[in-house]
């Protein structure tokens, strides 16, 4: 067995081991959670940039587990959605691990929380490596059971609440995508994607596979948040832990909800015009219901939590228009939103750490102490706004240029107002915490420590960088792959089973 | 009916309890052990074991059982088996791939054969009785004092 | 064919649960209920017409089984579901601890 193959399980068995190791022996040893969540993220994101390098390379690499050939054994899949994903979430999370290690310190067991952090890290990682079914949905599982503790750390009322709220919403989810994996088991007897997207090759109109894909709709659209199942959000991401928050509303309802969605609806199922128009319109309506709402909120990280809900409609409005141009433009800004909105986050973490509330009227003027905060926080609402040359404004212009060209001019005109609200939205936020003069509450207030000064500021130069991805060598690299596997749908099956 | 006497439960059950406690702690490692030839296995046996330990509580007190077997140790219990389940899967990695099954195989139908199968389900065992315990003290040590609104 | 519409009625009886019962403990009973009659009907689907259970055993012939993976596969979501159930008690204990009460139209703190 090569080298390049055991790159694939090391993504799970890593955070996992680092994990359990944690949980033995991280309340005995001072300094040991920190340590390992550190580590255990910056290998992790090593491994992912040569998982990169290795997909330009050998375009798709499979893994089977445990020796058993394909389609009877578990197999993990390594091509270019996959290692971009896995860039994104182990950079995202590198820099939250980084943060934590001073924000937790307020909190009562930092041993526990870097347990519970890797844990999710582990399901999100398996999600994204996974080519079979069943065990997408056991580490969907993990990670969303470890996402509802981490909700609930602080054990205070609203985070009670909002983690109950969000843990019941989650199960019911989790029971439709369970139900939806049980019709497509008995079709066709097989639990691994290839085979299964080979199998449903002559059913393709049945009223079965209807259903099942209303099943995963709403299974999976309620992970993402989309609108008319994202009830748990507003309240579940303003209540965790920032570094929580972060996670949660950058990478966890991404991973778990918008790439599962993606991968069965082109690869397993396959993509039809009705479920393109059925993405774009549940796309569009999230858009503005999320920024509607984000307008008239007082606490910094409500409002925060609604325009997530507002730009993963964004993703999924460009993901679901189907054109190669629209797929690169919904990929595009699925990276970018995982790196400006985890910053904004952190921000809000930061000026909670600092002042300790999150009531935007109860703020102001905190930039002259706090410019490393106030400076990130300009770059991350201008990212957000869509102002050039900032990371955000190319990935919006590529969704409105392909919706454009794809003749849905309606959808169009709400996409630019839509941005135009948020940018109406950040600017106002920007004004409220950080301009103007300090009040009398706030006259000694210092900046963050160290630690959570240099994860800012990494995830800022990110979202100043990331327009060169567009540059054609670097998007070959990167974006370039990730929509081929849209593009090739079900050729998936093809490639996957070739492989063994 | 008869009178309760310091904690737990009557002296009747407290009798019962001390000849049914192992009874239930040998179908546990019964079941864990033949896991490769009968149905059961790591879960289903972790579970009936770890329901003699509450047995244990419910009869006789939680002081009285927290002394056999403290929630530190049951933490190190818990991670312990968890750290040697994926010890032996990173283990296959020895035989060419990740899981793989790499003692030899013996003959079917033997109680040692199957290679790692019944090594994989008494690490599960331990983690899982372990985890099902300590869910269990951890709600019952629960103390909620009732906060005004 | 009727025993794939029970299953599938039990499913909606815990999902009515979740939405119309206002004690926490209610709701969290309704979720198991749909959680395992869901499970339920996956065994259902791995049943084979005059098949034996799929154990290995040296006097009976291999074939006329059912089938094997929904079994091993259900005793996963078993176990998860277990996860899920101690996280969620464990939460509506903490609830009644800070709210005094467990009911749900009373724990409405966070709107708008």
């Amino acid at each position: 067995m090569n080298d390049t193959a055991l790159l694939i399980p090391s993504f799970v068995v890593v955070p996992l081991a680092a994990a359990f190791v944690n949980s033995l022996l991280g309340s005995r040893i001072k300094g040991l959670p920190a340590l390992l969540g550190g580590l255990t993220t910056v290998t992790l994101l090593v491994l992912s940039l040569v998982a990169i390098q290795r997909v330009q390379v050998v375009p798709t690499m499979v893994y089977a587990v445990g020796g058993w050939k394909l389609p009877i054994g578990i197999a993990m899949v390594l091509d270019g959605l996959t290692s971009f994903m896995l860039v994104t979430v182990n950079m995202v999370a590198f820099a939250i691990a980084v943060y934590a290690t001073e924000y937790m310190e307020r909190f009562t067991s930092k041993a526990m929380f870097y347990t519970l952090f890797l844990l999710m890290l582990t399901g999100m990682n398996g999600v994204i490596v996974s080519g079979d079914l069943f065990n997408l949905f056991v580490f969907l599982e993990i990670a969303g059971v470890a996402s509802y503790a981490l909700v609930a750390f602080g054990t205070e009322r609203h985070e009670l609440e909002a983690a109950f709220k969000y843990a019941v919403m989650g199960t019911v989810g989790s029971l439709f995508i369970l139900l939806g994996i049980t019709f497509l088991y008995s079709v066709t007897s097989t639990l691994n994607m290839a085979d299964m997207s080979l199998v449903l090759g002559d059913h393709r109109n049945s009223n079965l596979i209807l259903m099942v894909s209303v099943l995963f709709l709403m299974g999976f659209g309620l992970k993402a948040a989309l609108v008319p199942f994202h009830a748990w959000l507003p309240d579940a991401h303003p209540s965790a832990p920032a570094p929580i928050s972060a996670m949660l509303s950058g990478v966890l309802i991404k991973t778990l909800g918008v790439y599962a969605l993606c991968r069965i609806f082109y690869n397993v199922i396959g993509f039809t015009p009705a479920l393109s128009s059925i993405l774009m319109f549940l796309g569009t309506l999230s858009m503005v219901v999320g920024v509607l709402l984000a307008i008239g909120q007082r606490d910094l990280k409500r409002l925060l939590a609604y325009s997530s809900i507002s730009q993963v409609g964004y993703i999924v409005l460009g993901v679901g228009l189907g054109t190669p141009l629209g797929i690169l433009g919904g990929v595009f800004h699925l990276f970018n939103h995982s790196v400006f909105k985890s910053l904004l986050f952190l921000n809000s973490g930061a000026v909670e750490y600092a002042t300790g509330t999150r009531d935007l009227q109860k703020m102001g003027g905190l930039g002259r102490k706090m410019p490393v905060t106030r400076a990130t926080n300009f770059v991350a609402s201008m990212s957000i706004a869509g102002i050039p040359p900032f990371s955000g404004f190319w990935s919006k212009l590529l969704i409105i240029i392909a919706t454009v060209q794809a003749g849905h001019l309606g959808y169009a005109v709400w996409a630019v107002m839509v941005s135009v609200l948020t940018l109406a939205l950040f600017v106002t936020v920007l004004k409220d915490t950080f301009l103007g003069e300090p009040r009398q509450a706030w006259q000694d207030v210092k900046e963050v420590p160290g630690l959570m000064q240099a994860s800012m500021v990494a995830l800022a130069l990110i979202c100043v960088a990331s327009g060169m991805l567009l540059l054609p060598r670097v998007k070959d690299a990167f974006l370039h792959p990730a929509t081929a596997i849209f593009v090739e749908g079900s050729n998936y099956a093809q490639v996957i089973l070739g492989k063994i | 009916m008869s009178k309760e006497q310091g904690p737990g439960m009557s002296i009747i059950v407290k009798t019962v309890t001390r000849l049914t406690v192992w009874l239930i702690l040998l179908y546990g490692i019964y079941i864990v052990v033949h896991g490769h030839l009968s149905p059961g296995g790591g879960f289903a046996g972790g579970v009936i074991i770890a329901l003699s330990f509450i047995h244990l509580m419910l009869a006789y007190g939680k002081e009285m059982a927290l002394k056999k077997l403290s929630e530190g140790l049951l933490g190190v219990w818990e991670s312990t088996g968890g750290l040697v389940f994926l010890v032996i899967a990173l283990l296959g990695l020895t035989a060419g791939y990740f899981f793989k099954n790499f003692l030899p195989a013996g003959e079917p139908f033997h109680l040692v054969s199957a290679g790692t199968i019944p090594l994989s389900y008494i690490a599960i065992s331990v983690k899982v009785w372990a985890g099902l315990f300590a869910i269990f003290v951890a709600l019952v040590l629960l103390r909620v004092d009732t906060e005004q609104k | 064919m009727t025993v794939y519409l029970l299953a599938l009625v039990l499913f909606c009886v815990g999902i009515y649960g979740v939405l119309r019962k206002r004690n926490l403990i209610k709701i969290i009973l309704g979720i198991i209920i749909a959680e395992h009659a869901v499970l339920l009907f996956f065994i259902l689907v791995g049943y084979r017409l005059n098949g034996r259970a799929p154990i290995l055993s040296p006097d009976a012939p291999i074939t006329q089984m059912v089938d094997p993976l929904p079994q091993a596969l259900v005793l996963t979501a078993i176990v998860i579901g277990l996860a899920t159930t101690a996280l969620l008690i464990a939460l509506a204990m903490r609830l009644y601890g800070k709210y005094g009460t467990y009911d749900i139209a009373k724990i409405r703190e966070l709107r708008g």
